[in-house]
């Protein structure tokens, strides 16, 4: 067990929508290259079916687009591994199914894809932030990372509703890792491309999948990221040896 | 004294009393904590999320109602969960007083209780008919999930409405192991953090799980703190060695803090990192040994706060400090106005806090 095939040993990391696609091969990946890993997905069969496949990592039922249930999932999240270092909002929803020109979205279409990528993301990043800044003045690596989408940025017909929320929490990220870096917590939006994933096919069921990227692939690219950081994160400590009181 | 009882962590009118050494008291604005710090002192804050630690079920062996309140635990192990400490209670919710309740039925060991989805077995009482040891069925996940799902917040009979978890979370709550809110800590919100950066105050936090603060029942609540358990990052271990090196003073939000603070400085080796158990009960004869002021919320005489107060002030300025908020119409309990004690005692000689970050 070395550095170079377990870089992210000991970090505790939780992740959203962790049962398919992108979520499921986060999950396989960050445990392999040695994290603690809790996720979270809405049914709980399929929780048990992933977590019983996969040992070591935690099942937690729960829907992050529910007010009422994120206190309760934060809960889980840290008593789980013991406090957090890393929390990827990875669930999505499209918004309409099929995809819907912005004129024919129903506003609760429209309410849904907000609550599910954008409030879900900003309620359980506010609920697990006492845990990840008290993971940075112990001089661990802190860090969100929110799923994007280049709809965030490219105004595709058809992508309203998915389009506006990613935009949303774009910015969102942009924002609070401004005011939270002076408390030593990042938070980064990663769009990983197209992938060849159930919600892919659910937006463009007639895509071909050779032209769509493998969501291990792009888990790969983010587990090089978070190594990354923690990496920049461990030098920074290594400088500052209290971080907690200001020179 | 008037109860809060809206539980809105910061209301905008929030107010503190500044009491510190030349006794010049200050009416001030509860927001404005930092501007009565100063620079180089060190505010120390418990960081333990609130478990809804009120479990609603049947005692299986009589058929009749419980309510169990978790209120003890060995460790803040995170799969630490099977064998806790309880208090119960009879029929009845907390719409009742607790002075009022009803009594739980005769509690035996080995009686099953189902607590929602959760099965617990009374291991034995504690020197109380409703003080009880139990252990949990399943694995540390399963009770989570249990408790996650089937617990409420530990409710107030002064409180309008009941309590929701996301009302007794500080901003800072990070591992769930307060089993009532360290209340104190409502002071705390992001932009406070910002300002104490910007004056050159410090920050730092420990993990200290908060137990039960009353049952109603004179006998249980003269053994309240029950043993806590908490845990002492070496950050702050040397947060605190880098303020006192600088004359700073070490502030406490709370008396959770204030306990596990003092019961570390007292252990043998001085102050060191990691896990501990805080069975020290601070009073007027446990002169502090590292704790330079306090930031509380304001509570009636007799409790078990109120007399940790008494390590800091004597007894006949606590008297005019409560005269004091009562006079100028300061709001008790959990979700009303705060203290900032400066400690009025003389500290015990020590010339240096050891230093020995081991976790």
């Amino acid at each position: 067990m070395t550095m170079s095939t377990k870089p992210l040993q000991g970090l505790r990391i939780a992740i959203t929508g962790g049962t398919s696609g992108l979520g499921l091969a986060l999950v396989e990946a960050l445990l392999a290259r040695g994290a603690a890993v809790a996720f979270v997905a809405r049914q709980a069969p399929r929780v048990e079916a992933v977590a019983a496949r996969l040992p070591g990592t935690h099942g937690i039922a729960g829907d992050v687009s529910r007010k009422e249930e994120i206190h309760p999932l934060a809960l889980r999240v840290t008593a789980a591994l013991g406090g957090l270092d890393v929390l990827i909002n990875n669930a999505s929803s499209l918004g309409p199914v099929p995809l819907a020109p912005l004129a024919d979205t129903e506003c609760e279409e429209l309410e849904a894809a907000l609550a599910t990528n954008l409030l879900g993301p900003f309620r359980l990043t506010r609920a697990l932030l006492g845990a990840l800044a008290a993971a940075a003045r112990e001089g661990r690596p802190a860090l969100v990372i929110n799923i994007s989408s280049d709809a965030a940025t490219t105004p595709y017909p058809g992508w309203g509703a998915y389009g506006t929320s990613k935009a949303a929490l774009l910015h969102l990220s942009r924002i609070w890792d401004q005011e939270l870096r002076p408390h030593g917590v990042r938070v980064q939006a990663i769009d990983p491309g197209d992938m060849d994933t159930p919600l892919h096919a659910l937006a463009v069921p007639d895509a071909d999948p050779a032209g769509l990227k493998p969501p291990a692939v792009a888990a790969t690219e983010i587990v090089h990221f978070i190594a990354a950081l923690a990496r920049r994160e461990a030098t920074r400590e290594s400088r500052d040896p209290a971080p907690a009181t200001p020179a | 004294m008037r109860a809060a009882i809206q539980p809105r962590q910061r209301p905008p009118d929030a107010r503190l009393l500044v009491v510190d050494g030349d006794e010049r008291w200050r009416d001030e604005r509860r927001a404005a904590l930092p501007a009565h710090l100063h620079a180089g002192d060190l505010l120390v804050a418990n960081d333990a999320a609130t478990i809804p630690a009120s479990l609603g079920g049947i005692h299986l062996p009589s058929g009749e109602p419980v309510e169990i309140r978790l209120a003890g635990r060995r460790s803040l192990a995170a799969n630490d969960v099977r064998e806790l400490t309880a208090v119960a209670f009879g029929a009845g919710d907390h719409r009742t007083r607790t002075e009022d309740r009803k009594p739980p039925p005769p509690l035996r060991p080995g009686d099953t209780l189902a607590l929602g989805p959760l099965r617990a077995t009374l291991r034995h009482t504690l020197g109380h008919p409703r003080l009880v040891a139990l252990r949990f069925a399943g694995t540390a996940d399963e009770i989570w999930a249990g408790i996650a799902r089937h617990g409420r917040p530990i409710q107030y009979a002064h409180a309008a409405a009941p309590l929701a978890l996301w009302d007794v979370w500080t901003a800072v709550a990070a591992l769930p192991a307060a089993f009532e809110p360290p209340s104190a800590g409502f002071v705390l919100d992001w932009r406070l953090l910002r300002a104490l950066v910007a004056r050159g105050i410090g920050f730092a936090t420990l993990t200290h799980a908060a137990g039960i603060s009353s049952t109603g029942d004179p006998a249980l609540d003269a053994r309240l703190p029950l043993d806590e358990p908490y845990h002492l990052p070496s950050a702050t271990v040397r947060a605190i060695a880098h303020a006192k090196a600088r004359a700073g003073r070490v502030v406490a939000v709370g008396t959770t803090v204030t306990r596990a603070l003092e019961d570390a400085a007292r252990r043998p080796g001085g102050l060191r990192a990691g896990p501990s158990l805080a069975t020290l009960r601070l009073g007027p004869h446990t002169p502090l040994r590292l704790v330079d002021a306090l930031v509380t919320g304001v509570h009636e005489p007799g409790t078990s706060h109120h007399e940790l107060l008494r390590a800091f002030a004597g007894d006949p300025l606590l008297a005019r400090i409560d005269a004091a908020l009562e006079r100028r119409g300061y709001r008790g309990h959990e979700f009303g106005d705060s203290l900032l004690l400066v400690r009025q005692r003389p500290a015990v000689p020590q010339p240096a806090v050891p230093l020995r970050p081991t976790g």
